[in-house]
């Protein structure tokens, strides 16, 4: 008989997903169900090359439609899943309908966090970048010599500032934390992205919270901040962070812990409900972690379809993130959050640097701001398990890619 | 029209039509022909668009940028003269046909 697999959730695991469960079982029937109405499509570019009208709609788009209908796979758009029920083995949707499943897959995702409405969360122009519709709204505030606040100095933030001030707006970037990304980089990182972004003219205050943003007729004019200041803005980014679409799991009493709690296998702890990508949290090195990225989404989704389908296959993250802001590609290759020690090492090329983040003596992480050279060298060191010493990496005279194997 | 023949490590060869300045790896996605991953979606990010482009085209495309040609160098499979990323080739004109092989893996 043939089995029916249905994900949950239409971004990018979810797309890597049906395509990686299709080539191993040319029978199934593989469903989609996702909320927003577009074909599932890439995230990365909406805060920057999206938003500028530098791509298009269809360009975002991961696959064409006749993709998923050349591998026979539903796609039912502009749906959301209301309930699971794991007796019955089955999902309702917001209009009733009920879908059975043998093998169901969540990839739902996470959502911004949202500035709290007594705060002027609800006021019109506070924009979150997640969607395409949310990036539409933002674009269209876009016009120069207009005052945008951003709030949050993490990378969403930086590159919708950096996107902002190309196009000529007045632009500043408040952050709570005593400097910006110190929730994902190290200081020299912060460092250099903060002077990149005075250089080109971008406000940035550090350590300073939003009090609230003030509204005039129901949309937001103004800013108060913890210091006592203010400010007149015409609109408002907001990018703090994002929280793991869990609810639908921890509704059906699945175990969840600031994101799905899956295994190596991607599997939750019904053997027929698995997870991938951003929503997913499990353990990486000795810790506990969601890795919020697009490799993780197409890694972690296909390696979880090969287990659906029955063939285990164990999942070995090498986390890879890039940012572009101005004239910068950030490309960083693995994970620093338990990082002890970093050593920074000027590049070949004028501006080009890399911070490699070390937990007791060994490599966990590399920054590499324009510096494609080093960036494509420390992934091949985690994918190859050839890692660079501390003292190699100090040396200004030591070249990282001698500890590559041929 | 002209055609990108597609080359898969196995020798299988597959023909699409596109038209002038179509990007290389966007019409593999597109049409869905295996051995191209393309993580980064085509910001010259991520190396896993890598192809061979063959010769006889080779020098009708856009010069290796210095990113492109730093992301080379530590590909999956062997770099070779022929090596670039997809992502950052667009058909360009006056040209009927172009030839690229694609590696065993990009990573």
């Amino acid at each position: 008989m043939k089995k029916k697999i249905l994900i949950v959730g239409a971004g990018q695991a979810a797309c890597s997903l049906a395509g990686k469960y299709r080539q191993q079982d040319s029978e199934a029937a593989i469903t989609i169900v996702g909320e927003e109405r577009y074909l599932p499509y890439q995230r990365p570019p909406l805060s920057k090359k999206y938003v500028t009208g530098e791509m298009s709609v269809e360009s975002l788009f991961l696959r064409p439609e006749a993709w998923y209908q050349k591998n026979d796979i539903s796609l039912l758009s502009g749906h959301r899943v209301v309930r699971i029920v794991r007796k019955s083995k089955q999902v309702q949707l917001d209009d009733g309908r009920v879908l059975d499943y043998d093998k169901l897959a969540l990839t739902t995702g996470t959502r911004p966090r949202a500035l709290p409405n007594e705060m002027g969360g609800e006021l019109k122009g506070v924009y979150v970048v997640r969607g395409i519709d949310d990036a539409n709204a933002f674009a269209a505030e876009i016009a120069s010599g207009r005052r945008a606040l951003v709030i949050g100095g993490g990378y969403i933030g930086l590159e919708a500032a950096a996107v902002l001030r190309n196009k000529g707006l007045q632009v500043r970037v408040v952050e709570m934390a005593d400097r910006i990304l110190q929730r994902v980089a190290c200081a020299e990182t912060s460092n250099y992205f903060r002077q990149l972004h005075h250089e080109n003219g971008v406000q940035i205050d550090e350590a300073l919270g939003v009090k609230r943003l003030v509204g005039n007729n129901g949309r937001v004019a103004g800013a108060e901040f913890s210091d006592g200041s203010a400010m007149e803005v015409d609109f408002v980014i907001v990018g703090v962070g994002v929280v793991a679409n869990d609810d639908l799991a921890r509704d059906a009493g699945l175990n969840v812990d600031q994101g799905i709690l899956v295994n190596s296998f991607g599997q939750t702890n019904d053997k027929n409900i698995y997870a991938a990508g951003d929503c997913t949290r499990f353990e990486y090195l000795g810790q506990m972690v969601r890795l919020e990225s697009v490799q993780n989404a197409v890694d972690q989704a296909e390696s979880t379809a090969s287990n659906m389908a029955g063939f285990a296959t164990p999942y070995t993250p090498y986390p890879w993130f890039w940012s572009d802001q101005f004239d910068v590609k950030l490309q960083i290759a693995g994970l620093n959050q338990s990082y002890t020690d970093t050593v920074t090492r000027v590049g070949t090329k004028p501006g080009s640097l890399s911070v490699w983040y070390f937990a007791k003596e060994r490599l966990v992480s590399v920054d590499a701001m324009n510096d494609p050279r080093t960036f494509m060298t420390a992934k091949k060191m985690f994918s190859s398990n050839q890692l660079a010493s501390v003292e190699q990496i100090r040396d200004p005279d030591f070249d990282p890619r001698s500890v590559l194997g041929a | 029209m002209p055609t990108i023949t597609y080359e898969l490590a196995d020798g299988t060869r597959t023909d699409i039509k596109v038209d002038v300045g179509a990007n290389v790896m966007r019409t593999a996605i597109d049409a869905d022909i295996p051995g191209i991953v393309a993580e980064c979606g085509g910001a010259a990010m991520c190396a896993t668009c890598h192809v061979y482009l063959e010769k006889d085209s080779a020098s009708a495309f856009t010069a290796i940028s210095d990113v492109e040609e730093e992301m080379l160098e530590c590909v999956a499979e062997d770099r070779q003269p022929e090596s670039r990323l997809s992502c950052q080739l667009y058909v360009p004109e006056g040209i009927e046909q172009v030839i690229v092989r694609l590696p065993k893996t990009q990573g």
